[in-house]
């Protein structure tokens, strides 16, 4: 019990008045439950404002220049309400920043892998207790530069999320914000993958061989090695870009070019640099950005088809191949960008086997479904949603993946269309079955079913009428304030218009996720250690677990799928049971 | 309760699959989204593609998740039998299956499209001079500027940069029927030229050179877009391309000469002092160099 008297000896003042003992025990945590809460709940937040910031971006384009409702006339008095175009820009900029790396990452492997990483391999805590808890600090300078960036004149960051120099260079001191969030942001994921990778390396119980680990854990422990080995990379970047804008270098600047208001550069740098070391990063961050949910789905849909997840190891073996694979394809983000034609075909051949491990484990989940005997709850129909929408972003993805195709959809809203379905219907529906299903072993009571399976439903059609039509305007590009403006786009206005209110009734159906959430956190009917019937170690101990986790040190004797196996008297057989 | 899910599931294939359909083949409501008519032979071979890849991926679509919708239909758990679920762990001959299969389609998918990619972006229109063959040169030189369109137009020496080239903003006419290059380049940040209509997309990127070729097959008046975030004008970049028969452009190319001077296209080019000195610029010169590239917040 190393890590709890590391815990006792920074918490000296746990019986102390009510205030120390919360600050003790919520701000100064150790304990990986409690941080992987505080992920979750600041992730939950976050994922409000940027919604917030995508209906905004929505209300432009279905009803441009007209009065914003809410916010219009607090900050564009003088125009009467309707918002710049600069604006705009901030708007697409920070929804997609918040989304990624203030959400899905931190939802995902903060949240999560955080909570569920000790609690299914075995551990009474992570390895490195204080390095977890440093993990999520590093978040809170991330959160004040962005905040912070939203009072600066221009009202934030607006080089789009991707960052591009030489705009991004010439942007006003919110980019500089930006950068500085991203780099605590990178911060604090690489000490998180460092723990989870330890955590998972050298803590597991006894008997939990690799080949024993839940697809979650295998999802974790995959996605902490690509942040280790992307994120510097990242980092590096960033860095470079701050010194391009603050210190006058010119890593990513061509000669003679003026920057910041005045000063000319020593040139001499590539424009095109930073494109290849931004997608270094962030296309193996789509797939940590899906790894972690795809093994949730694949231990929630093994769970409630009570039956053996279908082909584990080819599940593995895809997973590492997804995340192999992922490293070599950032180039078909660049196709039209002006690197070496020739290159974008072997980029076109590695992203296309891509479509490989990612078809088998679609192959795979639905074999996992077949011949089941499916329990239709919540977090298996989110789970069953995040497979078909998956399928759907997934076969766009082929189509752009094909270098002439990518010609004409290139920066266009078929590409917004795609990587929404990967991200929204597909990550996010992912973390929103995981909430359901894991909420009982958190809280210790079960999310309200009916609610939920309202919350599933609305969101499943209106997540599809506000993205699904985004695969026909193919022609209109993103990014544009005003799309209207070109006389071949005026036709596409009806269709803006019923994808934005499609995206304000997917925006108030979260509501009733939040009421459910908070509802049942206080009200909700008591859950037994394992209301699932399921088999990993998480739910042999009490639910919410204690510090330390388990009362007894668990010994595994199985794989974590032992479903409806033919020699037990019950459909399950937890991982740690005497046969 | 069950079967409804599942029906929910069967949906998204079916409704899918016909609102693609719908597209592709301009049935209404959808007969004026996706992609307009093409104006040239590439834009067909890509359009080809296009079609034949969503048609492959909606028949897997439709395999995939009508099986999942199936599943759920047959597999539910209605209470109504002890029966446990089957236990099957993996079969190694299904999943040899469905590997092997995908594998072979993309392999001939990735093979198929490199010709099309290659006619588009790496074998430049050449030209016989004098009995050798030679790279075709630009017709016309594009400067991408926040937040608009610099033209110019090869003078009497048919080279551009040169002396005698003609400058023209925001409107590019070209004659149809012709194999036409352009020289493209950036004043500031990157910005891109998008012409749906020609299937054709290319960053211009401050510190290189871009070269853009097409042969738009009818007259017809289209736009150019710029689909790279450019600053906060980059909504309204967009220029006008006429596509008129060689006649007319004649016609209309020796007018913007004869309305041109040199004094014009020096007023037109406030930054070309400060892209020419390898010296820090005076103030003034950077205070004309912000006000001509619009660096304000």
């Amino acid at each position: 019990m190393a890590e709890a008297s590391v815990e006792n000896s920074i918490a000296p003042d746990r019986k102390g008045n009510a205030v120390s003992r919360f600050v003790w025990t919520y701000v100064f945590a150790t304990d990986h439950k409690v941080i992987g809460l505080q992920f979750l709940f600041s992730s939950l937040i976050w994922f409000f404002v940027g919604g917030f910031l995508a209906l905004a971006v929505r209300w432009q384009l279905a009803w441009p220049w007209s009065d914003m409702p809410i916010f219009g006339h607090m900050l564009f008095a003088e125009s009467g309400g309707q918002m710049s175009p600069g604006f705009y820009n901030m708007l697409f900029t920070m929804h997609a920043t918040i989304m990624i790396f203030f959400v899905i990452i931190p939802i995902l492997a903060g949240a999560f892998g955080n909570y569920l990483i000790p609690l299914m391999v075995g551990a009474e805590d992570m390895a490195f207790p204080r390095l977890n808890m440093l993990s999520y600090w590093f978040m809170w300078p991330a959160f004040a530069c962005i905040i912070l960036s939203f009072f600066m004149p221009e009202y934030g960051a607006s080089a789009g999320w991707t960052s591009y120099p030489p705009l991004s260079v010439f942007q006003g001191d919110a980019q500089s914000l930006w950068l500085l969030a991203m780099v605590f942001v990178g911060i604090s994921s690489m000490m998180g993958s460092i723990n989870y990778l330890t955590t998972i390396i050298q803590m597991r119980a006894p008997g939990m061989t690799m080949f024993r680990m839940p697809m979650t854990v295998w999802g974790m422990f995959i996605t902490a090695i690509m942040q280790a080995f992307a994120l510097p990379v990242l980092t590096a970047a960033l860095l470079m870009q701050l010194s391009d804008r603050l210190l006058m270098t010119g890593f990513f600047l061509p000669e003679n070019i003026a920057v910041n208001n005045g000063v000319a550069t020593s040139g001499g740098g590539q424009v095109l640099l930073w494109q290849h070391l931004f997608w270094f990063y962030s296309h193996p961050a789509v797939y940590i950005m899906i790894l972690p949910a795809m093994g949730m789905v694949s231990d929630i849909i093994s769970c409630f088809s009570r039956k053996p997840l279908f082909g584990y190891r080819p599940m593995v073996y895809s997973i590492t191949a997804i995340a192999g694979l992922g490293f070599v394809v950032w180039g078909h983000h660049m196709f039209i960008s002006g690197m070496n034609h020739t290159l974008a075909m072997s980029f076109m051949v590695s992203t296309m086997l891509i479509a490989l491990p990612s078809g088998i484990k679609v192959f795979n989940w639905i074999g996992t479904l077949w011949g089941g005997k499916l329990q239709l709850t919540t977090p298996m129909l989110f789970c069953v949603g995040f497979v078909s929408m998956f399928v759907i972003g997934g076969l766009s993805g082929i189509v752009m993946s094909a270098p002439p195709v990518d010609i004409v959809i290139h920066d266009t809203y078929y590409i917004v269309a795609h990587l929404h379905y990967v991200l929204f219907a597909s990550s996010v529906l992912g973390v929103l079955g995981a909430i359901y299903f894991w909420f009982p072993k958190m809280f210790g009571r079960m999310m309200n079913e009916r609610l939920g399976k309202i919350h599933f439903f609305l969101t499943f059609i209106f997540l599809n009428g506000t993205f699904f039509p985004m695969h026909f305007l193919s022609r209109m590009p993103r990014r544009v304030a005003d799309p209207y403006i070109y006389e071949g786009l005026k036709d596409l206005l009806p269709l803006n218009q019923f994808m934005t209110i499609c995206a304000i009734g997917m925006g108030l159906t979260q509501l009733i996720f939040v009421a459910n959430f908070f509802g049942s956190m206080f009200f909700g009917a008591k859950a037994g250690r394992n209301p699932w019937n399921a088999n990993t170690l998480e739910w042999t101990t009490a639910s919410p677990p204690p510090h330390g986790n388990f009362d007894v040190q668990p010994i595994v004797r199985r794989g974590p799928y032992e479903y409806s196996h033919p020699d037990t008297e019950c459909d399950f057989f937890p991982q740690t049971k005497t046969s | 309760m069950n079967r409804f899910w599942s029906v929910l599931f069967l949906l998204v294939p079916v409704l899918g699959i016909a609102s693609v359909l719908m597209a592709m083949y301009g049935v209404a409501p959808l007969e004026s989204a996706w992609l307009p008519k093409s104006l040239s032979q590439a834009g067909d071979t890509i359009d080809q593609l296009f079609n034949g890849i969503h048609l492959l991926a909606a028949f897997i679509l439709a395999g995939t998740v009508f099986t999942i919708g199936w599943a759920l239909w047959r597999f539910s758990d209605r209470g109504n039998s002890d029966a446990k679920a089957l236990y099957i762990t993996h079969n190694t001959k299904l999943e040899i299956t469905w590997t092997v299969i995908p594998a072979l389609i993309l392999v001939f998918l990735a093979f198929f499209q490199m010709k099309s990619w290659a006619e588009n972006k790496m074998d430049r229109p050449t030209v016989m001079v004098d009995g050798v063959s030679s790279l075709k040169p630009p017709m016309v030189m594009v400067k991408a500027k926040r937040f608009g369109w610099e033209f110019y137009y090869a003078g009497d020496d048919g080279v551009v940069e040169t002396e005698d080239d003609i400058f023209v903003e925001n409107l590019l006419v070209l004659p149809a029927g012709e194999e036409i290059v352009l020289q493209m380049e950036s004043r500031d940040v990157i910005h891109s030229f998008y012409v749906p209509e020609l299937r054709l997309k290319q960053d211009i990127v401050p510190g290189m050179t871009q070269f853009v070729w097409f042969n738009a097959r009818e007259e017809k008046e289209i736009e150019v877009m710029c689909t790279e975030l450019c600053g906060w004008g980059h909504y309204m970049m967009k220029a006008d391309l006429n596509f008129v028969s060689r006649a007319q452009f004649d016609v209309w190319i020796a007018e913007q000469k004869s309305a041109y001077s040199p004094e014009f296209k020096k007023a037109a080019e406030p930054t070309a002092s400060l892209r020419t000195t390898n010296n820090l610029p005076s103030a003034d010169l950077l205070g004309a160099a912000q006000t001509a590239v619009g660096i304000e917040n």
